[in-house]
């Protein structure tokens, strides 16, 4: 009650304009577009009561969400991987690697989001997940006995080569900005932690594991942990491949509920639920940490 | 003592962008020999002994050290760093590793001894540098003179043949200079190849076979200790000395 006090009457002026075109967006919805809300529909659409199984299951919102969870998580794990990798090979001593991973981040920094998952879709996942045969692996596991367990952690297995493609397009996408934050890591390090370590022989790989990368990585884990809140978000343009995560399955719904302002409001909350508890869980680790 | 000679610098010139950092050094440092080099800063004395273990790159002449020239040829340079330990003015000790773990990393990674053997030898030359009881806690925990002590006895468990100390005193609080120096004269005692940029004249004295004094990126005077200090041959040395012993 105290800290409303200390509002100006400025902020007071702020507050009603807003509140005025808040109310002037209703207005518009409800009278103007004589826009139905059917608020009522929703809870369905995140679980429902499965008769043969009896009991609740996730419908397509919570598949959705528990898609980008597991696409944003394996994703961020590859990521991180490929990104390491990245990072090292634009301080290395070859100029030819130098070269090389500048490239790759050039061309992912300057070129839209969407148009880098496109090409990476067509030119690299498709072609490869054809090459590996892994649709029919994927199948014989949906088949198997042993299915729960894969899908537990890839959900459904019929849909496997889609989620494939989406986490390896994502973690590619990624790996880019991954990348630069662990370069500037390791450019972070003192000269005298590298001048140190080549002073007692070390090749220049013992030294990037040994004494620059545990230093690095350190470091950059306030900056990764804020980018792996950006890859959830980001997670959301795999939808345009058709891979099923949330964002996809919230067209579905509104072409077959045509329920607009409501499903894409409840993903809206899905979405900023569960970035704001990684937020919240990332701070409490940097706190506990320091 | 064999009179071996163990560091050849013939000609040496090291150009920094337009900048002459070095100019025609010539410098022979013989096996089990303590050298100081000494001078005004900017004069070049950290820039030389960066190039003995190739830190600094040089631009022209040769470096010959321990029978092999440094060049561009990674194996050779690793194989010469293997043998010259340095000392750094700022420690460089790794912050995110035990006292422990600095000191058995080089052997372990660099010599290919086995664990156990690397802690032991650890264990040693902590006790060589008298602070055995340390082992276990990390740079940050340590005093400067200590943390310095620590990174003296990281480049004895590579067991080098060569020593080189870059102003191993300078980011000393006065009251952690002589522990480190102590620890230094002891090793001179050793017969270890030593070259040691400083200011500590009173160390220089002590320990000196030879006195090299530099300025403007030239030796100006090589000279052994008691001839340096009472009767230096070039005015530019004398003027320096002169500021530096006046206290």
């Amino acid at each position: 009650m105290n800290r409303l006090g200390k509002l100006h009457w400025l902020d007071w002026a702020i507050l009603a304009l807003l509140i005025l075109f808040a109310g002037y967006v209703w207005f518009r919805i409800d009278g103007a577009l004589n826009y139905k809300w059917r608020w009522e529909i929703i809870p369905q659409y995140l679980f429902r009561y499965d008769e043969e199984k009896g009991r609740w299951v996730a419908n397509i919102l919570m598949q959705g969400l528990m898609n980008t969870v597991r696409i944003s998580v394996l994703a961020g794990m590859l990521a991180l991987v490929l990104g390491t990798v990245l990072g090292l090979a634009r301080v290395a001593q070859n100029l030819a690697v130098r070269m090389l991973a500048r490239t790759y981040l050039e061309v992912l920094r300057n070129v839209p989001a969407v148009v880098v998952i496109f090409i990476f879709y067509f030119f690299l996942s498709e072609q490869l997940i054809a090459a590996f045969g892994v649709e029919s692996w994927a199948r014989g596991i949906a088949r198997g006995e042993n299915a729960w367990i894969w899908e537990s952690f890839f959900g459904d297995m019929r849909r496997f080569p889609s989620l494939i493609s989406g986490i390896l397009v994502l973690a590619l996408f990624e790996s880019a900005f991954v990348g630069e934050i662990v370069r500037a890591g390791i450019q972070s390090i003192p000269k005298g932690q590298r001048e140190a370590a080549q002073s007692i022989g070390m090749t220049w790989g013992d030294e990037m594991r040994f004494i620059v990368l545990p230093q690095a990585m350190r470091k950059v884990v306030p900056p990764l942990a804020s980018e792996f809140i950006a890859l959830v978000k980001n997670s959301a343009i795999v939808s345009l491949i058709s891979v099923h995560d949330l964002t996809y399955k919230t067209v579905e719904l509104v072409s077959s509920t045509r329920a607009i302002f409501e499903a894409w409001i409840t993903t809206a909350v899905l979405y900023g639920g569960l970035c704001f508890l990684l937020s919240l869980l990332f701070r409490r680790l940097e706190r506990g940490k320091g | 003592m064999t009179a071996r000679p163990i560091i050849e610098i013939r000609n040496l010139g090291k150009f920094y962008d337009g900048f002459e950092a070095l100019k025609d050094i010539n410098l022979t440092v013989l096996s089990g020999e303590k050298v100081v080099v000494c001078g005004p800063s900017g004069s070049g004395k950290s820039t030389l002994i960066r190039c003995i273990n190739r830190l600094e790159e040089h631009s022209s002449g040769r470096m010959i050290v321990d029978g092999i020239e440094l060049t561009e040829e990674t194996k050779d340079i690793r194989a010469v760093r293997r043998e010259v330990g340095m000392v750094f003015q700022q420690f460089n000790l790794f912050p995110h590793m035990t006292v422990l773990e600095n000191l058995t990393i080089g052997p372990m990674r660099v010599r290919k001894i086995p664990k156990a053997e690397a802690e032991a030898r650890a264990r040693k030359y902590l006790a060589r540098v008298h602070i055995p009881e340390q082992a276990d806690k990390y740079p940050a925990q340590l005093s400067g003179g200590q943390q310095q002590r620590v990174a003296i006895a990281r480049s004895l468990c590579m067991e080098p043949r060569i020593m080189l100390f870059d102003e191993p005193t300078s980011a000393l609080d006065p009251e952690m200079i002589n522990e480190v120096l102590d620890v230094m004269v002891e090793l001179a005692g050793t017969g270890m190849t030593m070259v040691v940029v400083t200011h500590e004249m009173g160390f220089a004295r002590k320990v000196a076979d030879r006195m090299v004094f530099m300025e403007r990126g030239e030796i100006v005077e090589v000279a052994p200790p008691d001839v340096f200090f009472t009767a230096p041959k070039s005015e530019r040395c004398r003027a320096f000395l002169d500021q530096i012993l006046e206290h």
